[in-house]
């Protein structure tokens, strides 16, 4: 069966006037399968943000492509959009700015319905009020405005609305960054519940490790544009492969005063490089503590590609031998 | 205990808002001794910036004022003070560093400029001497060749740069106390690790004391001495870091620890998160402001507002604001 979406050597490049080309996202593949959850994580400036926007055609690529059942989106027509924006849908960060603070509740999670032409009115009421239910809020919520809500509340129906058009992929862009710690929870559980109840994928991008944890069966790790490694999610909080994400997860600060004490902490030497001149070779060189590790410093010449670890593990680091075609050494199932 | 360096004696701070006057500080009290550490953890509107600003008399005027309470800072009134004298004690022996480095440095202003202004106006040292005091500033942060950088405007360096300029600017005349407001918020995980290393060095080096205000526990665990937690511009719990990790003594601060993610350990299927959404300022309910989220609250919780008290039992520094607290201290003590 094809992937629900198949990532293919996709890059995109901005070009500012009188700036350098950014690569923002380097030669990206990855492919996502229906009721999966993608977690993705990188700095700041890694390319997460603008990889959600390509996979849902906010933005074009520069080479590579995004296939939805095997479909490229670049021989897209109006018609064949319209029927991706039913199956694909985004939550974005900041529910004050991605909610129209002029329009009632009952008009915003009902806008997709309204372009798509889908239902009579009474219809759409009734959907609506299921989309509320859906994300926990009551239906008095209706006639409300957004500034009547909390911060909560808010990202909840930027949810009712992503689900207003029951799409098979949420894309979500830092969903839970602007919450406060107590709802953090409430929300990371609504997403789980929504993922069991509509069988949703996710690409959920978030800088909070502990959070994409929690609804995560899957997480990539970007760099400078580049993913160095994907594995499923307690693999890689178990064991992090890559020297960034082992150096991500041990920067995590534990809510352990004890453990804070004796706990061994990479702290990485040095500034993140500028996006628009990254260096040559492995982008993390510089400030990789493990660089040494490697000989022939091919760290600073050779591009490492992203290989096979172990089954449904891959890792873009020299240090890693790859791994032998099947049949020859036959290597343990760990999931 | 050691003298304290700051007492501060039931403040509260009221702010006028579009909807009507909020308390947003209503009644802390804390001291702090030389070279500790006091986190002021809470979620927003719990009061924890608005204490730190007031400390200095920072609050944005006219809407925001210092209603009742004593900051004595040395034996001094810092809320009583003229402002001419209050103006050598800020920068000079309390300094302040805010989550955006931006609010602190002048976009147009080189940040050699910048610093060496600090120790022209308040040391009046000649424009050389102040120089040399800007580079070894700038070195003890970690920026390298500082000498280098003077020219450079903040604009051109990177967030985390930035963040150390600042810090290079606070500590430069040698405070006795830094509040450190969200300092490392706006940073990535990675960064984040390196700026709170970098702040603990700089502690213990010149024996300074710390507010840390913060949202994230986890990030408490491994920095401060002492903790409050403040709810709704309340202290609900003071503790010393050690004993409020490992046995809360307030329903609030059992919920967030309880709601956190982890990245450690075994996956949880599901999180706990604390129901309800964060109080309202402009509409506190009668009582105690966490009540309705409350899992132990009864009836006298709904009427009368709890007293921060000591914990009966053994004297110790330990305070908590709840009338349950006897029955939160079984549950956790039962199998």
């Amino acid at each position: 069966m094809t992937s629900l979406l198949a990532v293919e050597r996709l890059s995109k490049v901005f070009r500012g006037r009188g700036r350098r080309a950014l690569c923002a996202v380097d030669d990206v593949s990855f492919a996502l399968e229906r009721g999966e959850s993608l977690g993705l994580v990188g700095e700041s400036g890694s390319g997460k943000s603008t990889l959600a926007r390509l996979v849902v055609g906010l933005l074009r690529p520069t080479s590579g492509g995004v296939r939805v059942d095997g479909v490229d989106l670049a021989s897209f027509g109006r018609a064949e959009w319209r029927s991706y924006r039913r199956r694909v849908q985004m939550v974005f960060q900041d529910p004050n700015s991605s909610l129209d603070p002029r329009q009632t509740v009952r008009a915003i999670v009902e806008e997709p319905l309204v372009i798509q032409r889908l239902g009579k009115p009474r219809e759409r009421r009734s959907r609506v009020l299921e989309l509320l239910d859906a994300v926990g809020l009551p239906s008095r919520a209706l006639a409300l405005f957004p500034h009547e809500f909390s911060g909560g509340q808010r990202q909840r129906i930027g949810i009712a609305r992503a689900l207003a058009l029951a799409p098979e992929l949420l894309v979500c862009d830092e969903p839970v960054s602007a919450l406060d710690v107590s709802i953090r929870a409430q929300i990371l559980n609504l997403f789980q519940d929504l993922r069991e109840r509509f069988g949703l994928a996710y690409l959920f991008i978030s800088h909070d490790l502990a959070a994409v944890r929690a609804v995560s069966t899957r997480v990539a790790v970007m760099v400078l544009g580049r993913l160095v490694e994907s594995a499923p999610t307690a693999e890689l909080f178990a064991t992090p492969a890559h020297p960034y994400a082992q150096a991500l997860l041990s920067a995590v600060p534990r809510p352990d005063p004890e453990l804070e004490r004796t706990r061994r902490r990479v702290i990485l030497v040095g500034e993140a490089p500028d996006p628009a001149a990254p260096p040559g070779g492995c982008a993390f060189h510089p400030r990789c503590p493990a660089r040494t590790a490697v000989p022939e410093r091919r760290c600073e010449r050779e591009r490492p590609s992203l290989l096979a670890l172990s089954p449904g593990r891959a890792v873009a680091c020299h240090l890693y031998p790859p791994l032998p075609p099947p049949g020859q050494e036959p290597v343990e199932e760990t999931r | 205990m050691k003298e304290a360096l700051l007492s501060v004696r039931d403040l509260a701070v009221r702010f006028a808002t579009p909807t009507g006057p909020v308390r947003a500080v209503d009644g802390v009290s804390f001291d702090l001794a030389e070279e500790e550490t006091l986190a002021l953890v809470g979620e927003s509107g719990s009061g924890k910036s608005a204490t730190c600003l007031a400390l200095l008399r920072l609050l944005p005027a006219p809407a925001g004022r210092i209603e009742r309470g004593q900051v004595l800072f040395r034996g001094r009134d810092l809320a009583a003070l003229p402002e001419r004298d209050l103006c050598r004690i800020r920068g000079r022996e309390i300094a302040i560093v805010f989550q955006d480095p931006m609010t602190s440095l002048h976009p147009m202003l080189s940040i050699g400029r910048q610093l060496s202004e600090v120790a022209e106006v308040h040391l009046g040292l000649s424009r050389r001497e102040a120089r040399a005091l800007a580079v070894r500033g700038l070195g003890e942060v970690g920026i390298p060749a500082p000498e280098t950088r003077l020219a450079n405007l903040p604009g051109e360096l990177s967030g985390g740069q930035r963040q150390r300029v600042s810090i290079a600017m606070a500590l430069l005349l040698r405070p006795k106390l830094l509040i450190a407001d969200e300092p490392t918020t706006a940073l990535d995980v990675t960064l984040q690790a390196e700026i709170l290393e970098l702040l603990t060095e700089l502690r213990r080096r010149h024996g300074m004391a710390v507010v840390l205000v913060t949202h994230d526990l986890g990030l408490v665990a491994g920095t401060a001495d002492r903790v409050l937690v403040l709810y709704a511009g309340r202290v609900v719990e003071s503790a010393a870091t050690d004993g409020l990790f490992r046995a809360p003594r307030h329903p609030y601060t059992l919920g967030l620890l309880e709601s956190l993610p982890a990245v450690d350990g075994a996956p949880l299927q599901r999180l706990t998160p604390i129901p309800g959404e964060p109080p309202d300022l402009a509409r506190l309910p009668g009582g105690c402001a966490f009540a309705p989220r409350c899992a132990f609250a009864r009836e006298r919780c709904t009427t009368a507002v709890p007293a921060l008290e000591p914990l009966a039992g053994p004297p110790s520094e330990r305070r908590s604001a709840c009338f349950e607290v006897e029955r939160l201290i079984r549950a956790e003590s039962a199998p």
